[in-house]
């Protein structure tokens, strides 16, 4: 369970989500787009390719997070739901709050 | 540093437990750190010898961690001498577990719908809502400290 962060050749901050985004790994994920957007980055992307599952906490922390970026004038994207994590944001309706690509690639070409 | 968990996982014949075959207990502190390997251990004990299609098993990860996160963080309010316990029912079409905490209980009636316009916004209250929807009947006892989840095998 982690997160790794990189940089993307264009400037995108890309944040993977490694394990579960649950209750007790989402506010590590929180203060890295803290830390980020205090760096001055606004554009930013979360990826789910290696992520198992995620609880509420999680979907809430993700919700708190857009409201963050939106604050502060950026965009958030995520990318690399698989079809059950997918059926996450669309029980609660999410996926109609946030950007979702398929894959990191066309969300970093859909900034 | 290492959490000192102290996760005992038992499989044995359920007699009174309505046929089910084998019945699966644990009990963990109230330390949100021991969620995901009890989440992990319970799902493993609970899909040996069953042919698990991943949708299942993700269902089951997803609605047990909501369930103990649920017992730890409101039930028991993170008070590290109280304990969450988890009960798996394993029959041959569909598992059942119970999940229970040391707190006063709820009304799950009073919680809010989380897709009404006025609550998407809200960073919380999708729990229960998620585990409805993922999962084929959802019940509490009369306290609402303790809720049953049964997931049929596919």
């Amino acid at each position: 369970m982690g997160f790794s962060q990189s940089r993307d050749p264009s400037g995108v901050t890309v944040l993977q989500v490694e394990g579960q985004l649950i209750v007790g790994s989402r506010q590590e994920l929180k203060d890295l787009v803290s830390a980020a957007l205090d760096h001055g980055d606004r554009r930013i992307l979360i990826d789910f390719s290696r992520t198992g599952y995620i609880d509420s906490s999680g979907l809430g922390a993700l919700v708190s997070i857009s409201k963050r970026i939106r604050e502060a004038g950026g965009e958030l994207r995520l990318s690399g739901l698989n079809e059950d994590l997918r059926s996450l944001f669309e029980l609660t309706k999410l996926d109609t709050l946030f950007a979702i690509t398929d894959t990191p690639q066309q969300a970093l070409t859909s900034f | 540093m290492t959490s000192p968990l102290r996760l005992c996982v038992r499989r044995s014949p359920a007699p009174d437990a309505d046929g089910a075959a084998t019945l699966v207990t644990l009990r963990l502190p109230s330390d949100i750190g021991c969620i995901e390997e009890a989440v992990e251990l319970v799902v493993r004990h609970c899909l040996a010898g069953h042919e698990a299609t991943r949708k299942t098993r993700f269902r089951l990860q997803v609605c047990l961690s909501e369930a103990i996160s649920n017992a730890i963080v409101r039930g028991n309010r993170e008070e590290r001498e109280k304990w969450v316990d988890v009960r798996a029912e394993l029959f041959s079409d569909c598992i059942r577990v119970y999940v229970t905490d040391e707190g006063p209980g709820f009304d799950p009636s009073s919680v809010p719908e989380p897709i009404r316009p006025d609550q998407i916004d809200e960073s919380g209250g999708r729990g229960l809502f998620l585990i409805r929807k993922l999962v084929d009947a959802v019940h509490f006892n009369p306290q609402g400290n303790s809720i049953c989840m049964t997931l049929r095998r596919p």
